[in-house]
């Protein structure tokens, strides 16, 4: 299968260090994830240790510079990591890996540089773990509205309120916090750097959901919680922008993983397809069923030759916010569209746990909805084209 | 401490091979792997290395068609400081005594007090190439080594028998050979796979080393493996454990 044409795609951006990265990565998934993914699934979380495996390896810091801890590389470093985590078919594990990579951006992008030693070389040496929380029981899409207040009191910040769906929440050591300084709107928006162990911070259990269920999340309360104002990143009252900004690559991630599930999905179902016999032939003799995979097949690969384009130029530094809204609104419908055609392929086994693909059935549910809906997609792209 | 290390490139194992119809030799794609034996070779090397301090090195010597170098630059990544590599259009379809020769004289030009190699390679299988080298070389050969460690000035090996294992010495110069799963080879990381483009590649060729193609060995025919037999269905009305039984006696398994 290495020469079909959904597999062909990276041929033209990766270099060979790329694919001796890639490699690597692969050895490391089928290492130290895929033999776990069973009974991390139903624990809900994963071993902390991970964390640091995945540091020493330097699959955490791919991307990052070198001088906070990181392992250098570009774009493609981090889709090449994040590509063959997903591989490993379990959304929830690479959901909560993850999580650094939406906390710490802002940081290195917006902070001092004290800010950015202190923060960041524990985080990409798998120490700590990050997570980044925006959302609030009242609203995710419309960060402008967020209700969380930090109201200055001497060099601290006293936040009050709450966060909710917060991957890697249960046991996040820094918390990549938005909350509101000033006035209404989105020109009172701070970003602060709030410990996991501060005062006045207490979280829920393990939020149940649908899938990611190797990843743990959270609702945190903060309730008069002293931030130092030391811990703000960047100017007060600018935070929105950062936000913003860090949605960018956050939708990146979540096209490509968003391909990748669809990939795994759709290549299990060619595997069963020629071993599955109904009505005394394969079922790839059914010209229903090979329509059926010439659909996704088509779709998923017209949808990685596209978030690969606009991840190209997103690696040359060009601005790329309407594509990357539409690349993750295509991506994740063509994930949600594969996955649900894999289990219907599979039958009754595709509705058991045990399948992978009933796995990646729920796990694509959420790449359509975290990091910006489809609707905010689409009502983004429609600002810009209308 | 010197240390030099064999490594072969090969086609990748997932992807099929194919053979040359005129000459048998192997089609060797621009892309070629490190032989995954020789990753047990280069972690042994790595760890001499470690062992010894700061002023050790780790060379990598290879005879092969560079191509894109993904190979080698694994093995750099990996840990170890340089590389060396015969590229010569005439070694192609070289016999395993020309190999050895090429080889000894690449090692012979570097400098070493102990050349690590696998036990064979994935793709050629003869097994003869690093107990040549070391004829070559004048230097004692410790073979199928299973554990190997620095003790005295010497390098002592747990030598893999049918029986179980011998304890073998030598002073260097020494090569040895490593078993698969001798050690557990560790990933190239992201940092070492980045710093291994800045690593030096010498290329060298036969007028380097001053020596010829000699080749003794000609592949005559290659034949494929016969199918297998299609296997016996016994049908069970009762009796079927006996006849399983009987099998298993004509088959002396019990």
């Amino acid at each position: 299968m290495t020469d079909a044409p959904w597999r062909t795609v990276d041929r033209d951006y990766l270099s060979d260090e790329h694919r001796l990265l890639r490699r690597t990565a692969r050895e490391f998934v089928a290492a130290e994830i895929a033999p776990h993914i069973e009974a991390w699934e139903e624990a809900g979380t994963f071993d902390r240790d991970l964390y640091k495996k995945a540091a020493d390896v330097g699959i955490l810091g791919a991307g990052y510079p070198e001088e906070y801890g990181g392992s250098g590389g570009d774009v493609w470093t981090q889709i090449v990591a994040w590509e063959e985590i997903a591989r490993a078919g379990s959304g929830g594990v690479g959901a909560s890996l993850g999580s650094i990579d939406i906390a710490i951006p802002p940081i290195l992008a917006h902070g001092t540089e004290e800010q950015k030693r202190r923060f960041v070389p524990p985080l990409l040496a798998g120490e700590k773990i990050a997570a980044l929380a925006i959302t609030e029981p009242s609203g995710g899409s419309d960060v402008a509205a967020l209700q969380t207040t930090a109201v200055r009191d001497g060099d601290d910040y006293v936040v009050n309120g709450s966060k909710t769906f917060i991957t890697s929440g249960v046991r996040a050591d820094l918390i990549t916090t938005a909350v509101r300084t000033g006035g209404e709107g989105a020109h009172g928006i701070s970003l602060l750097v709030i410990g996991g162990d501060a005062d006045g911070l207490t979280r829920s259990e393990p939020l149940k959901k649908m899938g990611w269920l190797a990843s743990d999340t959270a609702q945190l309360f903060f309730d008069d919680v002293r931030v130092p104002v030391a811990d703000r990143i960047g100017e007060e009252n600018e935070g929105f922008y950062a936000v913003m900004e860090n949605f960018q690559m956050e939708r990146l991630m979540l096209a490509i993983v968003a391909v990748i599930t669809a990939e795994v999905g759709l290549e299990a179902s060619l595997d069963y397809i020629g071993e599955r016999e109904a009505f005394g032939r394969p079922l790839k003799g059914h010209q229903v069923i090979r329509h059926t995979l010439v659909d996704m097949a088509t779709r998923l690969t017209a949808a990685k030759e596209y978030v690969y384009r606009v991840a190209d130029r997103i690696s040359r530094g060009e601005d790329q916010v309407t594509e990357i809204s539409m690349a993750k609104l295509f991506a994740t419908d063509t994930s949600d569209f594969v996955t649900d055609r894999a289990v219907q392929i599979f039958g009754g086994y595709g509705y058991m746990r045990e399948y992978t693909v009933e796995r990646l059935y729920r796990d694509s549910r959420i790449l359509s909805i975290g990091g910006g809906t489809s609707e905010v997609m689409k009502e983004i792209v429609a600002k810009r084209i209308l | 401490m010197r240390i030099a290390v064999c490594v072969k490139q090969i086609p990748d194992p997932a992807a099929p091979y194919e053979l040359d119809p005129e000459t048998h030799f192997v089609v060797r794609p621009e892309d070629q792997v490190l032989d995954d034996t020789d990753r047990y070779g280069v972690e042994v090397a790595l760890q001499l290395a470690e062992a010894a301090g700061d002023d050790a090195s780790v060379t990598l010597v290879s005879m092969s068609p560079s191509g894109s170098l993904q190979g080698i630059r694994q093995a750099l990544a990996m840990g170890a400081d340089k590389a060396v590599i015969v590229d010569d259009a005439s070694l192609r379809g070289a016999d395993a005594l020309t190999t050895s020769r090429v080889i000894a004289a690449a090692i012979g030009r570097e400098g070493y007090d102990v050349v690590v190699a696998g036990t064979e390679s994935t793709d050629g299988y003869t097994g003869v190439v690093p107990q040549q080298i070391a004829e070559v070389l004048g230097a004692p050969s410790l073979t199928f080594a299973r554990k190997v460690e620095a003790v005295d000035g010497k390098i002592r090996i747990e030598r893999q028998t049918q029986a179980g294992y011998d304890v073998v010495e030598a002073a260097p110069p020494v090569l040895l050979t490593v078993t698969s799963g001798a050690v557990e080879p560790r990933y190239p990381t992201f940092k070492g796979i980045m710093q291994a483009k800045q690593k030096p590649i010498d290329t060298l060729t036969c007028t380097d080393l001053g020596v010829t193609a000699d080749n003794q060995q000609v592949i005559t025919s290659v034949d494929p493996v016969p199918a297998r037999q299609a296997g016996e269905i016994v049908e069970d009305e009762g009796e079927g454990h006996l006849r399983i039984v009987a099998m298993l006696e004509e088959a002396k398994v019990i």
